[in-house]
């Protein structure tokens, strides 16, 4: 039920406080979710959207965190032999 | 699809469980409270790679199975009157009440209504309005802002045939009514990733003091789930207890301000009884005085309450506060199926049954269904 689906904002609809609206794109399909959670997003940014309304902007740069830690954790040898 | 796909690469997996058996000299136990990290964690084979190294333990986080028994059967008698459209979550429909399903009241001629948002419940009832709409307000803190914008929408355009059904319930009372449960193992929390972007973290604090256990907030993909879990390894193999955010794409320490607002506007904390846990204190969210001309309970007075039957054999009690694995309970596949439960976590998209049920052939696989099995 928490499931939320990353989506990008293509238009700004409305920027009300409480009913604020923007189309936002979803693998290819666009749908109008509510935004007064997340009015600082612009177009072309990612929000997260859940039951209908976004909840939080994707920030890109904490989103290469875990890759920037895969690198640290040095090159291939040693766990792409893996024992699975 | 950015910000999904990248999060489910195999070989990234690997390097992650490999670093995660490399880190943990003993084996541990955590807790992944969300059960949306619950079918995360089977589907993509991370809990059967783990075996020996980390146990998971799943926890209470399945709003659907907690809904109190009387809030189904109240909704269903809601949707049994001529003049009333009960809307609801999908998610809802084959949780069993006291009677029937909400699956079955519709086929019975019940108006029930699948809607995937709240405020989609509100064009319902400007659509119908000679018929009383209401939404089943199921949810934890994720969801509590959408049915708080559906409320402000439905006063403001005064759509008087809507109204609220509210079973919200708020996460941390519940984790800490589990880490105050003596001998339950846990060691270690992977905390809801979007309930988090809603509510933040810092009310962790004083909890990862309080409890000497590591909390991580935690996403849903695999590498999301393996770098929780390694961050809590971390942790518990240096003998610390810390909050941490692995979800940091998301969620900001004090959480979706704007969000919280919204739902401070429409709702206050109130002490709320969960299915299978019993009464929780400050475990829900109710209707605020100012919106009380759209509370269902309040609307639907004349409405009597039947009494309650609870299956005897469904022992979701014990699985949503990790005491067994579905596996465990003797209905597990036999008496309780999806075609046929006796228990919401077998019907509910992140109930716990579900998942090991959906997923039994699936134990052995790899992150993200990769093929490679353990030689
Ligand atoms: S398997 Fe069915 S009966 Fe057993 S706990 Fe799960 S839902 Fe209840």
């Amino acid at each position: 039920m928490c499931l939320g689906i990353p989506g990008k904002v293509v238009r700004w609809i409305d920027r009300d406080e409480t009913f604020a609206q923007a189309e936002i794109e979803f693998d290819g399909v666009r749908r109008i979710c509510h935004m007064a959670c997340v009015i600082e997003a612009n177009e072309g940014d990612y929000v997260i959207v859940h039951a209908g309304i976004g909840i939080s902007r994707i920030d890109a740069a904490e989103a290469q965190r875990v890759f920037e830690e895969l690198a640290a954790l040095g090159d291939d040898e040693g766990w792409q032999g893996a024992d699975w | 699809m950015k910000y999904l796909d990248e999060y489910r690469d195999p070989a990234a997996a690997r390097k992650l469980l490999a670093e995660i058996r490399r880190c943990a000299n003993r084996p541990w136990t955590l807790m992944e409270v969300c059960g949306g990290q619950t079918h995360g964690l089977l589907r993509h084979g991370i809990e059967a790679e783990l075996q020996g190294t980390v146990e998971l333990i799943h926890g209470p986080g399945c709003p659907v199975c907690v809904t109190p028994l009387e809030a189904i059967d109240f909704a269903q008698q809601l949707a049994m009157r001529d003049d009333t459209i009960l809307a609801s979550f999908g998610d809802m429909l084959r949780v069993p009440g006291s009677r029937d399903s909400l699956l079955q009241t519709k086929a019975k001629g019940g108006r029930v209504k699948i809607v995937y948002s709240p405020l989609d419940a509100v064009e319902l009832a400007k659509r119908n309005p000679d018929s009383q709409v209401v939404f089943f307000a199921v949810g934890f803190e994720t969801t509590a802002p959408a049915t708080a914008i559906a409320v402000q929408k439905a006063k403001c355009d005064h759509v008087d045939n809507f109204s609220l059904l509210v079973a919200h319930v708020r996460v941390q009372p519940a984790m800490e009514a589990l880490a105050c449960s003596p001998g339950d193992g846990v060691q270690a929390f992977l905390a809801a990733g979007h309930v988090c972007t809603v509510m933040g973290y810092a009310s962790y604090e004083p909890f990862v003091k309080q409890f000497r256990l590591p909390v991580v907030v935690t996403g849903f993909e695999p590498l999301d789930l393996l770098d929780g879990i390694l961050a809590c390894v971390r942790q518990l193999e240096a003998g610390e207890a810390r909050i941490e955010n692995q979800y940091a794409r998301s969620v900001r320490r004090e959480g979706n301000v704007a969000a919280q607002e919204l739902v401070n506007s429409v709702y206050e904390i109130c002490d709320r009884r969960w299915r299978g846990f019993g009464e929780i204190e400050l475990g829900g969210l109710q209707l605020r005085k100012n919106f009380h001309e759209f509370d269902a309970l309040k609307r639907f007075k004349d409405v009597s309450q039947l009494p309650i039957v609870e299956s005897s054999e469904c022992r979701s009690a014990d699985i949503l506060s990790g005491r067994i694995k579905p596996p465990e309970c003797p209905a597990f596949s036999h008496a309780c199926t999806p075609e046929s439960p006796l228990g919401a976590p077998m019907v509910s998209s992140e109930g716990a049954c579900a998942a090991y049920y959906r997923y039994r052939n699936l134990q052995n696989n790899s992150p993200s269904g990769s093929p490679q099995k353990r030689g």
